[in-house]
């Protein structure tokens, strides 16, 4: 790869590399994100380049190995451009029909279509999905067009032009100027003014300052970040290395949580390639300006997601979050220096608002709320995958226009956002828009992006166990009211899941959960009984039936509920006897099958495999 | 492990702090776990206090401290798997290996994890043997797939 | 000495006293110099704070008494002026649940009966368990800072956090001063007999004939005459 000399040579090598692929005739971008590669993308990749071989049609069609295209319930997902057309669920079988009869012929494969599950359509074009239609997808839309492991291709759709104008002649307090304009609010949870952050650290004392990413994505359920930093690197190297430019940093890092393997090796590459191409390094572009990244591995600790925590994580150290309220990281952060910390998704819409303007940027979005938000939606809705929309887009048209609602036609209870330290919120009130403010106002928050739809097969006194056992084992332990807090909270709750609970208890909880709220030392302290204040102020009928009936009306906590079939649905296969890891269904052939309680472990297996839904809960 | 290779992994991260838990995780690649003679050596190369790198290699869940087994089975207990009914799953290989999460089997055949959220919701609940995702699992499923691995 | 070197001062209210306080000082100093008591559990003078049981809690407002904020005073750095309340009916409730969390889990260690005391806990709603260290790091403090050792250390996360030794075996750099057991606030008696390495509180050979509280009837302490309730349900 040759090094570019100057921001002339940039252009040179995109006009080149846009001219190279005109010579091809089509371009098949098979998803590669972690989700399809779950699903083997992999080797379906490798048997397509095979097959195109043998076709002949190698210097025909350009396979793009691309980044997570968002629609993950659908994988592994193949696009063929320029005409957008859209296959899901492709397999190797599909392979040579797709070049015979699609890339030769030009004829669409009627089995390969996606089919809204609504109307029963099957449609052909990306663009006419209502799973992206609904979505504004500013950012995350470039990764299904390019091989984040080829530098490239993010060449090719406009990538690092941002940068070239940035350093053709913005000065710092302009660029800030911009943000400020673009209304940008961190997005890793906190929503804080990114303007604000830069301007404190370029205006912090000292010559040596450091630019961090925040990759430690630890939100069960999100995987936004991941997805991007491993599906488009460059266009967060791109958005630190403006940052960099107008805070005055020369040395960055990039914290990836372990648990992404292809984040960073792909986050790797990508600096690599940057480096060799003399975009990241000494003299930048000829221009004199240099920065250069490294990569740090987390090591399995939720709690390193918070900004002083990570920083001590750089440091060598334990990922104690650190208690001084006045000092902030901006003018004290990694090595005593200023520091200045930014999610991912923050930097990859760094670029975006420089090459479009704060003007165009600021028209999506609320007053509050500029932008967009990428969002994962998972749980009990049909659509599960990564959504980007615009802020203000109300949960309703989220779960529903986009996500399709719930898979099996049961109803919404709840929405929950913010990962752990969120809070749940009712059906009811679905038509709240998304905005950092207006999630706060009803006892959840943004977060990450994590989106859990919740049915009423949902208990609310068991998602509260859940993350409140998650914060329990990724709180750092220092503090009194968080270590001893969670350990408490979890032992009042597995009480009154298992049916040994009291009202007392409940308002222990509550009384808990305030103190912790105020006295924790970190955000993690702080937002942890947030779980438990949200349901409780919801769903508190929940926690009576648990402690007054002895009862789980969602049918979920084990001590609560038996398991029995009914004998006017049971056709008597033998499905579920034969599935009983415990030996506890009897029944004869062809006659109605029956549990024996005492041996019933709950373990719900005879439900998964009942094809006559005979098995219920009680 | 030999010290001359724990000695090459450091010095390949140029010693640097900021990449101690990766400098960790690559000498663990090898035994599969931290010994304590291999913690010593790396507090002596990186010129680190014994009681602060004990204290890295306790804090961290992906570093580990004892001998692991053959195979490492983790399972997701991510929010979404979670509502997928993850927790059924995770009692299930409870019960068939008898063992909690963190620990192995007597013998040694298997790790029984614990890990919040891989990133694979879709394909919810997700189980990882050696590396290899299955999605979509269930507590029925699971034995099967177990008995595969025994050898 | 320059006759204009300027001390940096900073203003602040406490408790409706205004004062000068050197700058950097903390909130718990200043109130301190001034007679104004605040608990604290494990804050020592003479050691760095550490900021972790959070008894020491206060409001601060940095907006002139418009909003406040919770925050631990042994740990707050005194830069700019701050308004500080010590005694609020909100810090009431946050040191009486503190101090029922470690009266719960440590119910033998004296300094936490002296403070569950003191704040009027006599009931506790929590399952007792008998931890006989309270997480205070004084003795780690003690042992980095004022004897220069570098033995103990705090390990693990969450529940699982300890003060160890590295592997549980006691160091060889450990200096055998003694100074983390006499700094230790869960007065365990050191044993007489063979000292088991490297474990420190609770671990050591507790006589059996040690009453449950201090036996001098101290300021404070639980015994026959005054009981701990327990009202949780036992496991």
């Amino acid at each position: 790869m040759k090094r570019l000399e100057s921001i002339d040579d940039l252009e040179k090598l995109r006009k080149a590399i846009i001219e190279k692929n005109k010579a091809y005739i089509k371009t098949v971008a098979l998803c590669g994100g972690t989700g399809c590669r779950a699903y083997g993308s992999e080797s379906l990749k490798n048997a397509f380049e095979q097959a195109l071989k043998e076709h002949n049609l190698s210097d025909k069609v350009r396979l793009v190995f691309s980044g997570c295209h968002g629609f993950c319930e659908q994988g592994p997902i193949m696009i063929i451009r320029p005409e957008g057309i859209f296959y899901s669920k492709v397999t190797e079988d599909h392979i040579d029909l797709i070049i015979t009869e699609t890339l030769i012929k030009g004829n669409i494969i009627d089995s390969l279509l996606y089919e809204d599950p609504t109307t029963g359509e099957k449609i052909v074009y990306e663009k006419d999905i209502p799973f992206y239609k609904a979505q504004n997808r500013i950012v995350f839309g470039q990764n299904g067009s390019i091989d984040p492991t080829n530098i490239e291709d993010y060449i090719a759709i406009g990538g690092y032009s941002a940068l070239c104008k940035v350093l053709n002649g913005m000065d710092p307090t302009e660029i800030i100027n911009e943000i400020k304009e673009s209304g940008l609010r961190g997005r890793g949870g906190g929503g804080f003014p990114t303007w604000q952050k830069w301007e404190s650290c370029r205006n912090a004392n000292g010559n040596l300052k450091y630019l961090v990413c925040n990759c430690d994505e630890g939100d069960p359920g999100a995987y936004m970040d991941r997805s991007l930093l491993e599906g488009n690197p460059h266009l967060v190297l791109e958005g630190m290395l403006i940052g960099a430019y107008t805070i005055g940093s020369q040395e960055g890092y990039i914290y990836v949580r372990h648990e992404y393997p292809w984040a960073w090796a792909n986050a790797g590459i990508a600096i690599n390639q940057a480096r060799e191409m003399g975009l990241l390094g000494e003299n930048i572009l000829g221009t004199g300006f240099s920065f250069d990244i490294d990569i740090a591995r987390g090591g399995g600790a939720f709690v390193c997601g918070e900004s002083t925590a990570l920083v001590a994580s750089l440091e060598g150290r334990m990922g104690e979050p650190r208690d001084k309220q006045h000092l902030h990281t901006v003018e004290s952060g990694l090595w005593e220096k200023p520091t200045n910390l930014n999610n991912v998704e923050t930097w990859a819409n760094v670029p975006i608002i420089i090459n479009n303007g704060a003007e165009w940027y600021s028209k999506i979005g609320t007053e509050g709320s500029k932008g967009t938000k990428i969002f994962s939606l998972v749980g009990k809705v049909k659509n599960t995958g990564l959504v980007e929309v615009p802020m203000g887009i109300s949960l309703r048209e989220i779960v529903y226009d986009i996500g399709g609602g719930t898979p099996n036609g049961t109803k919404i209870k709840a929405i929950q956002t913010g990962g752990p330290s969120g809070g749940c919120i009712p059906s009811s009130m679905l038509d709240i828009p998304v905005d950092f403010d207006e999630l706060t106002k009803v006892g959840s928050m943004m977060g990450s992006g994590g989106m859990i739809v919740m049915d009423e097969k949902t208990c609310m006194v068991d998602v509260a166990r859940y993350f409140v056992k998650f914060l329990k084992d990724e709180s750092c332990g220092k503090c009194l009211p968080c270590r001893e807090g969670l350990k408490r909270m979890d032992e009042i709750l597995t009480d009154i899941i298992e049916g040994n609970g009291s009202e007392e208890q409940i308002e222990l909880l509550h009384e808990l959960a305030l103190v912790m709220k105020d006295a924790s030392l970190c955000g993690l302290g702080k937002t942890a009984p947030n779980s438990v204040l949200s349901t409780l102020q919801y769903f508190r009928d929940e926690y009576e039936a648990h402690v007054i009936d002895k009862k789980c009306p969602a049918g979920v906590c084990k001590d609560l509920i038996t398991y029995s079939i009914n004998a006017d649905a049971c056709t008597g296969c033998g499905a579920c006897k034969r599935n009983c890891p415990y030996e506890a269904i009897e029944g004869e052939r062809r006659k109605p099958h029956v549990i024996i309680l005492d041996l019933c472990q709950k373990c719900g297996s005879c439900m998964d495999v009942c094809k006559f839904n005979a098995v219920v809960i009680s | 492990m030999e010290f001359s290779m724990v000695d090459a992994i450091v010095d390949q991260h140029g010693r640097k702090p900021w990449a101690l838990i990766s400098i960790l995780q690559d000498i663990q690649e090898h035994d599969g776990y931290l010994s304590p003679e291999v913690l010593r050596r790396v507090s002596e190369r990186m010129e680190i206090p014994l009681t602060g790198l004990y204290g890295v290699a306790t804090f961290y869940k992906t570093l580990k401290l004892v001998p692991q087994g053959k195979h490492q089975i983790t399972v997701c207990s991510g929010t979404a798997c979670h509502v997928r009914g993850s927790n059924r799953i995770l009692d299930e290989i409870k019960n068939l290996l008898k063992v909690e999460p963190g620990e192995t089997t007597e013998d040694r055949q298997f790790t029984l994890n614990v890990v919040n959220c891989l990133g694979a919701c879709a394909i919810g609940p997700v189980v990882v043997i050696d590396g290899k995702y299955h999605g979509k699992m269930s507590a029925s499923k699971v034995k099967d797939l177990l008995a595969n691995f025994r050898s | 000495m320059n006759s204009r070197t300027e001390v940096k001062t900073i203003p602040v209210e406490i408790d409706g006293f205004q004062m000068k306080v050197d700058k950097g000082s903390t909130i718990l100093e200043s109130a301190h110099n001034c007679g104004i008591h605040i608990p604290t559990m494990c804050y020592l003078e003479g050691l760095s704070p550490y900021g972790g049981c959070r008894i020491c809690s206060v409001e601060v407002s940095t907006d002139g008494g418009k909003t406040f904020r919770v925050s631990a005073s042994c740990t707050y750095e005194i830069h700019r002026p701050i308004v500080v309340k010590t005694d609020t009916p909100k810090i009431r409730r946050i040191r009486k649940m503190l101090a029922e969390l470690l009266v719960a889990s440590a119910p033998n260690v004296k300094l936490a009966q002296d403070i569950a005391a003191r704040f009027g806990i006599n009931k506790v709603r929590f399952k007792i368990e008998d931890n006989r260290c309270i997480l205070c790091g004084l003795c780690v403090r003690m042992c980095h800072e004022q004897m220069g050792g570098k033995a103990l250390a705090f390990a693990g996360r969450g529940p699982e956090k300890r003060v160890s030794a590295p592997f549980a075996i006691r160091s060889e750099i450990c200096l055998n001063c003694g100074g983390c057991d006499s700094i230790c606030p869960g007065k365990i008696i050191p044993c007489q007999g063979i000292k088991i390495p490297g474990e420190l509180c609770g671990k050591c050979i507790r006589p059996d004939d040690m009453p449950f509280c201090c036996p001098t009837g101290t300021f404070g302490c639980f015994c026959e005459n005054n009981p701990l309730e327990i009202v949780s349900q036992p496991r």
